[in-house]
C-alpha cells in the first residue's frame, strides 16, 4: 500500500501543532468563533446538531489493517465507540470535544491519516472505484491516479479559495462503481488504440440541482493528466460564479455557458500550462506506482462451499477478482434494523485482523457506506464469514433493498431538513426477510436528509429526499436514477409523504414492480424504465387517497 | 405584549463540548423545559444579546419558538427543536439521554 512521504508526514503533523494553537486560543477567547470556523472547518471538524463532529479523509478509500485499527481506538478513547463511514468513502466521529481534537489528529497522524481538506471550498478528498486493483474488470487500477491528483492539489495554493467545494472521482473500469458522472471531475480510463488515457467528463453533481456530467475531453494521454486538471480548475476559478453559492459550483457555469464554451476555454488554458509542464517527475510517478503494485497472490486448494449461510453470503456479498482464486468480499455495515455506515470499535477491529490475516492488509470503504476486504483467497472464505458472523457483520444484501444509502440527516447534521435514519431502519426491517430481498434482487435506495443530497437520492432506482413541509418531515420519492456508467437523475414521483407514510409507500413501489416484471430477471430499474411511471406512481399514491377519501 | 408574539427561548451549542443548552435566568442549562422565556421581541432581542456577549462559553446562539406547557414550562415548537432536546434517534446516548440519569 501507498505510504506517505516524510513530507507528508512533517506537513500533517505541523498542521496538527497549528491546529492545536488555534485550538487553545479559541478556548482561552483569542479567537472569536468567526475567527475559529474556517480554521477548525479545514481541519474537518463540524459543529453538528448535538455535537462536534469530525469528518476524517480515506484518500480513495483505501485503509490498511493498522489504520482501521487506529479508528477502532479513537472511537473508544475520544467518542462513543463507533464511527459513521460516509459516501464520500470517508469516517465521521459524531462525538468528539474540542479540546480532545488535536489529540485525535495526532493519534491519525501517526497512521499516516488526517482530516485536511475534508471541508470548505477545495479540492476534496479524491473517491475511486472500491473495487480498485481487483475487480476483473478493470482496466487499470486508478488509484495510482487519485494518489497523484491527491499530492498535487493538497494544500495547492491557487486552488484553496475556490468558488465552491470540488470533488474529483475516478475509475479504472468501464463498470462505473465511482458515480463518475455525479462529480466536478470524473475520470474514467481508458485505452485507445492500445495507449492508456481518460476520459474527462465535467460539471456532474447532485445537490440542489443535479446534473449528469458531460465529456469535455473524449481522450486525455495519461501525460497530459495534471496540466489539463490544472486548466480546468483555472478556468473555473476565473469563470465560476461566487456571486451566488447556489450557482457556483462548475455544473452550473457548464450548464450557463455550454461546455463548447468551457472546452475551448480549457484548451487555450491548457495549451499555455502545458508549455511551461515540465512533467511529473520520474522518482514520484515511480514512487506512487511502487505503492499500488499488486500483492503476492496465493495458492491453496479450495473446498466446496456446503454451508448454506455461506453460499448466500458469496452469492450477495462477493464480486469477481481478476485472480480467479480470489474473491472481493463486500462487508455489509446494513445489518437488518442498523444505521447504514456505522461501525463499533469491536467491528473494526475485527475488520482490521480479517485485512491482516486474508486480504494482504488491504481494506476500502465504499461510496456506498460498506467496507471491502480487496483480496480474499476462496480457500480463505469459510474462515472470513464465521469471523464476520460473529462480529455481526455477515449480512447477506448486498445491492438489496437493504443496503440503503442514508446520510446522518436531522439526527446529527446541522443543515438536515428531515431525518434519513429512521427511514432507513424501517424500510430494513419491513424487509428483513433476507429471501424476500432477494426475490426482489438488485435495488437501489438512497436517502438525503436534504437538498445537499448527501445521500445521493438523485442516483437511486428509488431516491428519498427528506423535507419539512408545513413544521413536519415530508419524503419526496424520486424513481428511476442511476449512478453508473449510464447515469441517470431519478423523475420526481409526485406530492411528498408524511415520516409514518413513507416506508408503506415504499413497500407498494416495490410489490408493484413485482407485479409489473416480466421475468424474475427483470430489475426494478429495468422495469421502470420500460413501463415508465404511470403505474408505479398509481401504486404509491392509491392507498393514501383511499386512506383520506 | 403584542399579541402575535410568539414566546421564545434562547439556544446554542456548548463550546466545548459541542452539546445542546439553553440560556436560563443565571446561565446556561442542559434542560429545554429550564428555558428563560422572552414574552417580547425586545425581551428576546436583550436575551440574545445577552448570550452573544457569552462567546467565550458558547457558538451559535439563536432565538426558537417555544409553547409554555399547563405548569409554565417552555417546550420546543419546531421538531428539529425537539429533536435537540433528545439526541439522535438510532441511538439512546445523545447528551440529552444521559440527563435522564442525573
Ligand atoms: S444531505 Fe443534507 S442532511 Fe444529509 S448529510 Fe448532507 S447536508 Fe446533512
Amino acid at each position: 500500500m501507498y505510504q506517505y512521504t516524510d513530507f507528508d508526514e512533517q506537513f500533517v503533523r505541523a498542521r496538527v501543532q497549528e491546529f492545536r494553537g488555534q485550538v487553545e486560543r479559541r478556548i482561552s477567547g483569542a479567537l472569536t468563533e468567526d475567527e475559529f470556523k474556517p480554521l477548525r472547518l479545514m481541519n474537518g471538524l463540524y459543529l453538528q446538531l448535538h455535537a462536534y463532529m469530525l469528518r476524517v479523509a480515506v484518500p480513495y478509500g483505501t485503509l490498511n489493517g493498522a489504520q482501521m485499527r487506529q479508528l477502532a481506538y479513537i472511537a473508544d478513547r475520544w467518542d462513543k465507540g463507533y464511527g459513521h463511514f460516509t459516501t464520500r468513502q470517508n469516517i465521521q466521529f459524531n462525538w468528539p470535544k474540542l479540546a480532545d481534537v488535536p489529540d485525535m489528529l495526532d493519534a491519525l497522524a501517526d497512521v499516516s491519516m488526517h482530516a485536511i481538506q475534508t471541508s470548505g471550498n477545495c479540492i476534496r478528498n479524491v473517491t475511486a472505484d472500491h473495487f480498485a486493483g481487483a475487480a476483473a474488470d478493470e482496466i487499470e487500477d486508478p488509484r495510482p491516479t487519485a494518489e497523484l491528483i491527491r499530492q498535487w492539489s493538497t494544500d495547492h495554493p491557487e486552488f484553496a479559495y475556490l468558488p465552491r467545494k470540488f470533488k474529483v472521482a475516478v475509475t479504472g473500469a468501464p463498470n462505473d462503481r465511482a458515480v463518475t458522472k455525479a462529480h466536478d471531475i470524473g475520470l474514467r480510463m481508458i485505452r485507445r488504440d492500445g495507449v492508456p488515457g481518460y476520459e474527462v467528463i465535467v460539471g456532474g453533481g447532485l445537490g440542489r440541482t443535479p446534473m449528469i456530467g458531460k465529456v469535455l475531453n473524449d481522450f486525455l494521454p495519461r501525460e497530459d493528466l495534471l496540466p489539463y486538471l490544472e486548466a480546468i480548475l483555472a478556468v473555473y476559478n476565473q469563470h465560476g460564479r461566487r456571486d451566488n453559492k447556489y450557482k457556483a459550483r462548475i455544473k452550473i457555469l457548464i450548464h450557463e455557458e455550454g461546455v463548447e464554451t468551457m472546452r475551448s476555454r480549457v484548451d487555450a488554458e491548457f495549451a499555455r500550462i502545458k508549455a511551461e509542464f515540465d512533467g511529473v517527475p520520474q522518482h514520484v510517478v515511480e514512487r506512487i506506482r511502487a505503492g499500488f503494485l499488486p500483492p503476492v497472490w496465493k495458492e491453496a486448494d479450495i473446498a466446496p462451499v456446503r454451508d448454506p449461510g455461506l453460499r448466500s453470503f458469496i452469492d450477495t456479498n462477493t464480486h469477481t477478482h481478476k485472480q480467479a482464486d480470489y474473491t472481493i468480499v463486500t462487508i455489509s455495515l446494513k445489518g437488518i434494523g442498523e444505521t447504514p455506515g456505522d461501525a463499533t470499535s469491536d467491528q473494526m477491529r475485527v475488520m482490521a485482523d480479517l485485512a491482516e490475516r486474508f486480504s494482504h492488509d488491504e481494506l476500502r470503504v465504499s461510496h456506498e457506506q460498506n467496507v471491502i476486504l480487496p483480496h480474499v483467497h476462496k480457500a480463505d472464505l469459510p474462515a472470513v464469514y464465521d469471523a464476520l458472523r460473529a462480529a455481526g457483520l455477515a449480512t447477506a444484501n448486498i445491492g438489496l433493498v437493504s443496503d440503503i444509502i442514508a446520510c446522518p440527516g436531522m439526527d446529527y447534521c446541522a443543515l438536515a431538513t428531515a431525518r434519513s435514519i429512521p427511514i432507513a431502519q424501517e424500510i430494513s426491517e419491513a424487509f428483513s426477510d433476507l429471501d424476500r430481498q432477494r426475490d426482489v434482487g438488485p435495488l437501489k435506495i438512497k436517502i438525503s436528509g436534504c437538498i445537499n443530497a448527501c445521500g445521493h437520492h438523485h442516483v437511486a432506482h428509488i431516491g428519498i429526499l427528506g423535507l419539512e413541509k408545513k413544521g413536519v418531515e415530508s419524503y419526496q420519492i424520486t424513481l428511476g436514477g442511476d449512478g453508473t456508467e449510464n447515469a441517470a437523475i431519478g423523475e420526481r414521483l409526485g406530492p411528498g409523504f408524511a415520516a409514518d407514510e413513507i416506508v408503506p409507500a415504499v413497500e407498494r413501489l416495490i410489490a408493484a414492480y413485482l407485479d409489473l416484471r416480466l421475468t424474475p430477471q427483470e430489475t426494478f430499474l429495468e422495469a421502470y424504465v420500460r413501463v415508465g411511471p404511470a403505474p408505479f406512481k398509481a401504486a404509491a399514491y392509491d392507498e393514501v387517497q383511499a386512506n383520506a377519501a | 405584549m403584542p399579541k402575535s408574539f410568539t414566546p421564545q427561548i434562547v439556544t446554542a451549542n456548548d463550546l466545548m463540548l459541542g452539546d445542546v443548552i439553553y440560556l436560563t435566568e443565571g446561565g446556561w442549562s442542559r434542560r429545554h423545559g429550564d428555558a428563560l422565556v422572552a414574552r417580547s421581541a425586545s425581551e428576546a432581542q436583550e436575551m440574545l444579546a445577552t448570550a452573544q456577549a457569552q462567546a467565550l462559553k458558547i457558538v451559535g446562539p439563536y432565538l426558537a419558538d417555544t409553547v409554555l406547557d399547563d405548569a409554565g414550562r417552555p417546550a420546543p415548537v419546531h421538531f428539529r427543536e425537539a429533536f435537540r432536546t433528545r439526541g439522535p434517534s438510532n441511538y439512546d446516548h445523545g447528551k440529552q439521554a444521559d440527563l435522564r440519569s442525573v
